[in-house]
């Protein structure tokens, strides 16, 4: 018997949580146990009933509470995303899941900084657990580092605090430190030796700016425009060292130093 | 029980639904979702004589029902794939062809000849209309001088089942389709996708970088079905027909219109397992309508009167 990575499957919605104008949290029942899934890894999401999608949508998968269940954090910017937003509990969601390379969890003691800006927080959320289930380290010794527009579009803050020390930035500095991630001080206060990342790509340039500055292992998620979501139609490519590669299942996590920015 | 069984000159297939290339990887993309002994046949990859980047990023534009691309045939040459590639695909239950295309008439050929002697591969596909590619591949599909020289070359040196893939971006399709069968082409395959643009109109900019690309998926159907019914007056040798499959009621369609076989392409994107889906939906067509052999709707429409209108099928 062929042994299953990724599956087809019918999710029903247990409950959605609307965390801002512009943010979602969808909690998901699987059909069935699907065990290995990991942080930085996606679902393709199809959107049922919306006028002018046609592919599914790709989603980091934000948190897995158990082998049976997954929370997506959606943000609305378009058809696709609206209409996940508009759905109501009880819902059925067809996912293919999980999908694409995940984050690396060193099996050494780190001093590991979690970046996430606007909806790039999601991975972040299970990245943070999964360091947490090694055992290597306490809540003092990871630290998350969080940036968004504003106050309300800081979400999930009380899920993060249970797995390692948040530190926040705005834009508006209704929150936290004012400015972008990049501007926070701890970039500066504390060493670090991984950096993980995921969010808009001028935010992730400069995390990885900053990660080469100090010689630092970096890694970051890209957010490749994607048909199929598994590695069939090399729409979604990054020009790398390596050539052209399919973030979808070469990434969407790569190593900075695979990458030509 | 209803014989699923279809053959294409020659070639047979278990049963007609195939898929089309660039939409299904090697296959291997697709492991955990199908049953490969449901898949009639497995058109890989296109593949060039050299390595190709393809074209930058963004390649993709969604589109109402379906998308444009423009990878510009990614692919790391005929030699990577066979010495790779091939031996890890060889043993799959279903029939394997390699989509060939080119920028001259020699590389076509010498790709076909590369692949020749893999035991496993049973034909190729010539890709003679691919829009993504600068130097040639459309122009050899765009005329029938064009279609005839690439594919009589090839005939030369490829001596197995040597199916012919079309451009639809032609003013008469048909003419392209007599000139591949009369340079030695086994079957045709129809249509390929059609050249179209998208626009970013907030940021005044086309989505894609190579500005157009080839549509494909659920809207381009009715002009695939168009072209496969008029083909199938005009030449002898089987039709494969494609273009915006997404069930079994569609691959019926495209049968009927006169195709042999038919290959599902972008639906894959969305339903990895859809060719499955397909071929079993097809058995159960053929039950319901009390249809012995799916081969028995190849061309089975049935036009009363009127002649259609404008098309030139000559
Ligand atoms: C691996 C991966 C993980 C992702 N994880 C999440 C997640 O956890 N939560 C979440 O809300 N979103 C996530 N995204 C982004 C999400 O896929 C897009 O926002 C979504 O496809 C937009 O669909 P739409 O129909 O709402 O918008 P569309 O109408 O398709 O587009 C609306 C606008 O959003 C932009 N957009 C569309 N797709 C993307 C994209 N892939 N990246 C950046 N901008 C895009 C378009 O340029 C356009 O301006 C992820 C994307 C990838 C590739
Ligand atoms: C992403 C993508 C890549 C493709 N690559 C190839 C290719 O390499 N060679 C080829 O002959 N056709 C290629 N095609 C065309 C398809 O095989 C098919 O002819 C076309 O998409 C129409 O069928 P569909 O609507 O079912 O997708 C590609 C299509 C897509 C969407
Ligand atoms: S999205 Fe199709 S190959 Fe990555």
């Amino acid at each position: 018997m062929h042994h299953k990575n990724s599956h087809v499957v019918d999710c029903r919605l247990d409950q959605i949580k609307y965390l801002s104008e512009r943010y979602v949290l969808m909690l998901f029942t699987l059909p069935f146990r699907i065990l290995g899934m990991l942080p930085g890894q996606f679902a393709q999401v199809r959107i049922d009933g919306a006028e002018n999608t046609f592919l599914r949508r790709p989603i980091s998968i934000c948190f897995v509470p158990s082998p049976t269940e997954i929370w997506l954090l959606v943000q609305v910017v378009g058809e696709g995303t609206k209409k996940l937003a508009s759905l109501q509990a009880g819902s059925i969601v067809n996912m293919v899941l999980p999908l694409g390379k995940s984050f690396s969890i060193p099996m050494d003691r780190r001093r590991p900084l979690l970046v996430g800006g606007g909806v790039g927080v999601a991975p972040m959320l299970f990245l943070g657990k999964q360091l947490m289930d090694t055992g290597l380290y306490d809540k003092s010794s990871i630290h998350f580092l969080l940036g968004a527009r504003s106050k309300s579009d800081l979400v999930l803050l009380e899920e993060f605090e249970k797995y390692g020390t948040v530190h926040c930035t705005t834009e508006d500095g209704s929150y936290g430190t004012k400015g972008y991630v990049t501007q926070h001080p701890i970039l500066q206060n504390q060493s670090f030796d991984q950096v993980y990342t995921c969010g808009p790509k001028p935010m992730m340039q400069a995390v990885a700016r900053y990660a080469a500055e100090k010689e630092i292992d970096c890694e970051v998620s890209l957010e490749n425009l994607m048909a199929c979501g598994i590695g069939a139609c090399l729409c979604c490519v990054e020009d790398t060292t390596e050539g052209h590669l399919c973030t979808c299942t070469e990434g969407p996590v790569f190593n900075t130093k695979r990458l030509k920015w | 029980m209803v014989n699923q069984e279809v053959n294409l000159g020659g070639l047979r297939l278990s049963n007609p639904v195939m898929s089309a290339s660039g939409t299904f990887g090697f296959g291997e993309e697709f492991q955990d979702y199908l049953n490969f002994e449901r898949i009639g046949g497995i058109v890989v990859k296109g593949t060039t004589l050299l390595p190709r980047q393809g074209n930058p990023y963004p390649r993709m534009a969604e589109t109402p029902s379906g998308m444009l691309n423009a990878v510009g045939l990614q692919n790391k040459g005929v030699d990577y794939f066979v010495q790779h590639i091939y031996p890890r695909i060889k043993q799959y239950p279903t029939a394997l062809l390699v989509n060939v295309s080119g920028s001259t008439v020699e590389d076509y050929a010498e790709t076909a000849r590369r692949i020749q002697d893999l035991e496993h591969i049973p034909g190729i596909e010539l890709n003679i209309s691919c829009p993504n590619v600068k130097e040639g591949g459309m122009a050899f599909g765009t005329s029938a001088a064009g279609a005839e020289a690439v594919v009589k070359a090839v005939r030369k040196v490829y001596h197995k089942h040597l199916m012919v893939k079309l451009s639809p971006n032609v003013t008469d399709i048909t003419e392209i389709a007599r000139a591949a069968e009369a340079a030695g082409a086994d079957s045709v395959s129809l249509i390929n996708t059609l050249l179209g643009m998208s626009i970013d109109a907030e940021k005044r900019k086309p989505h894609l970088s190579t500005i157009t690309g080839g549509l494909s998926g659920p809207c381009v159907k009715p002009i695939a079905l168009r072209m496969v019914w008029q083909t199938s007056k005009a030449v002898r040798i089987p039709i494969v027909g494609l273009g915006g499959i997404s069930s079994a009621t569609d691959a019926v369609e495209f049968l009927l219109a006169g195709a042999s076989a038919v290959q599902v392409g972008t639906m894959n994107f969305i339903e990895p397992g859809i060719i499955e889906t397909i071929a079993d939906g097809l058995v159960a067509y053929c039950e319901r309508h009390k249809v012995a052999r799916i081969s028995d709707l190849t061309g089975a429409l049935e036009v009363v009167g009127s002649s259609p209108l404008s098309c030139e099928t000559k």
